[in-house]
């Protein structure tokens, strides 16, 4: 819970970590991989205040009292949503697994979410191992790194037919979300990994289901949001975009939440901490302040108030989730239903006027 | 002898792709030099160890091409350095390979469509960069289709976007129009317009903030500028 100015702001982190990527987790032979990986994460925070940077030690391993500190203590979030990474070609007990996530979770009931994923290149053995771990976890969303590395392959696309079997699997058993992050490596490697037009496929032939595109899409945000316009359960998740761009680049921030704005709608974005990444406690005290610099080139953005803060921050996600929200942080009937799939005027005619 | 100087002139052509920005503005070169002989010595640097390994290759062997045609140089030796696929892009630049033979069954084809994609990308950006000031200066969406290239006020961005267009042979002569398909060419009618511009600065804004985060990881990663580096 947060608290600014009289408003109470119900948070949920829908996106966040909990990892491993110590020395001794390196696989022998892959630890160049294993070192490149969470050296490059934390690289992306660097791009938040100084104050809120980690030791290179600390980063490769934060301990569970330092998540529940960082996290809900200090960092204002009611419920935090688990995305696991398992990158299990360089890491030995993998990087930040849904068993991994889970057995914390347990351990502080009412505060988390154990999201799980699946390997659709794994075949029936991949398949059974995500049956297990949603008869364990039960989880309602799964997260999708199509450029993980597995034996040879250099990823795969949401548009394989073994992805459909996963995903027609994960609808069965009780799956609502889809969270999607893409990566820099897929097969074909001439093709553009960050291509995120399987997502409108799936997301076409997939109805009910919640296709959240985490870092909306960033490195292509514009294919991201042309999509979005067109596919009704196509949501932002904003994580990398609070974390990597408000304190870093204010006014290239503010560009892109005013073309969220526009082209997605306040309805369909979910904030993610991305937490160890970026610790939430200044995203959300940052994005609570947060409004468009003064310059012409912001005019005719869509503006942003505390009711779309408030969604952005809990309530869209808590929809999602089915998460529920004490009255107090609840928004009255006018100011719209949270995360509704038919926000959006722009579906039919994304046309505005330019200034 | 030919200077190093000259060489870095070079390499002022050579873009990344995904940011159409020079390589050397964006601080990927990290050393040039030239021997005595004339054999020119370039590293390039980029912002993580797992950059996309397609736009990476495009940018050494396009760094191959614009330093090898730089007079007195006899042989280039483009190194990309700190990379997960170094040596593929390094050994197969080195040995006119090209990006299939490279990366053997990794790759099903060249990158020259890939490569368009995002020079037509760069031209959406380039049409917001032109129009945005004459939209603010009062014209109108009508105004603009009826524009020209050559009536838009001559200015470095007209001249970039007129290049992109170039490159992809679509309409580029100031008799052209202003706006046009990146994809075909033809002239934005006046009832797209409003959509063609919101795509447009769309794709300048994406751009924008992908550079943004891409300067910010590769000072985070080296703590020296690149050479010919500017500070954006």
């Amino acid at each position: 819970m947060y608290e600014k100015d009289g408003e109470k702001y119900f948070v949920v982190d829908s996106h966040m970590h909990y990892w491993d990527a110590s020395p001794a987790n390196w696989i022998a032979g892959q630890e160049n991989f294993a070192k490149g990986w969470i050296d490059c994460f934390h690289a992306y925070q660097s791009l938040g205040p100084a104050e809120t940077h980690w030791s290179i030690e600390h980063f490769q391993k934060y301990s569970e009292d330092d998540l529940m500190k960082d996290v809900f203590e200090d960092g204002h979030v009611d419920v935090a949503i688990f995305q696991p990474t398992y990158l299990k070609s360089w890491y030995t007990e993998g990087f930040n697994t849904t068993e991994k996530n889970g057995a914390l979770a347990e351990r502080h009931p009412g505060k988390f979410i154990v999201n799980s994923r699946f390997e659709p290149r794994g075949g029936d053995a991949a398949m059974k191992e995500f049956e297990e771990n949603v008869a364990r976890w039960q989880p309602k969303g799964v997260k999708l790194y199509t450029a993980e590395w597995l034996g040879d392959s250099r990823g795969w696309t949401l548009k394989d037919p073994e992805a459909y079997r996963f995903l027609e699997r994960a609808q069965e058993l009780g799956i609502k979300n889809i969270h999607v992050h893409k990566g820099p490596t897929i097969w074909p490697l001439d093709k553009d990994a960050f291509d995120v037009s399987d997502v409108d496929h799936a997301a076409t032939d997939f109805p009910d289901l919640n296709f959240i595109v985490e870092h909306v899409g960033l490195p292509r945000i514009e294919d991201f949001c042309f999509m979005a316009t067109q596919e009704p359960n196509v949501y932002a998740g904003l994580s990398v975009v609070i974390g990597g761009l408000m304190h870093a680049r204010p006014r290239f921030f503010a560009k892109v939440m005013g073309e969220l704005l526009f082209w997605v709608g306040e309805d369909k974005m979910t904030f993610g901490s991305d937490y160890g990444i970026w610790e939430p406690k200044w995203q959300i005290e940052g994005f609570v302040d947060w409004d468009f610099p003064a310059g012409d080139e912001f005019t005719d953005y869509p503006r942003l108030g505390t009711a779309g803060k408030k969604k952005i921050l809990g309530l869209n996600a808590a929809r999602l989730y089915d998460i529920e929200v004490p009255a107090e942080y609840q928004l009255p009937a006018e100011a719209g239903t949270p995360a509704a799939k038919d926000d959006a005027k722009l579906v039919e005619d994304p046309v505005g006027a330019p200034a | 002898m030919t200077s190093t100087a000259s060489v870095l002139a070079a390499l002022d052509s050579v873009r990344d792709p995904e940011l159409d920005q020079p390589v050397t503005s964006l601080g990927f070169v990290a050393s040039c030099t030239v021997s005595e002989d004339g054999v020119a010595d370039v590293h390039l640097r980029l912002p993580t160890y797992f950059c996309a390994p397609n736009f990476a290759f495009l940018m050494v062997a396009d760094a191959y091409e614009a330093v090898s045609g730089v007079p007195g140089v006899r042989r280039a030796e483009i190194v990309l350095d700190d990379h997960f696929a170094s040596e593929a892009i390094n050994g197969g630049v080195a040995a006119r390979a090209g990006f299939v033979e490279s990366f053997g069954t990794l790759a099903e084809s060249e990158l020259d469509s890939l490569r368009r994609d995002f020079i037509r990308k760069a031209v959406l950006a380039g049409t917001d960069r032109v129009c945005r000031p004459l939209l603010s200066s009062g014209l109108t969406g009508d105004d603009l289709a009826a524009l020209t290239l050559g009536e838009a006020p001559p200015s470095p961005d007209r001249e970039r976007l007129r290049a992109r267009r170039a490159e992809l042979g679509l309409p580029s002569t100031d008799d052209s129009p202003l706006m046009v398909d990146p994809v075909t060419g033809e002239a934005v009618g006046v009832q797209a317009v409003p959509l063609h511009l919101r795509k447009a600065r769309l794709t300048a804004v994406g751009a924008e903030a992908n550079s943004g985060i891409c300067r910010g990881m590769l000072r985070d990663r080296y703590a020296t500028s690149g050479l010919g580096e500017e500070t954006a």
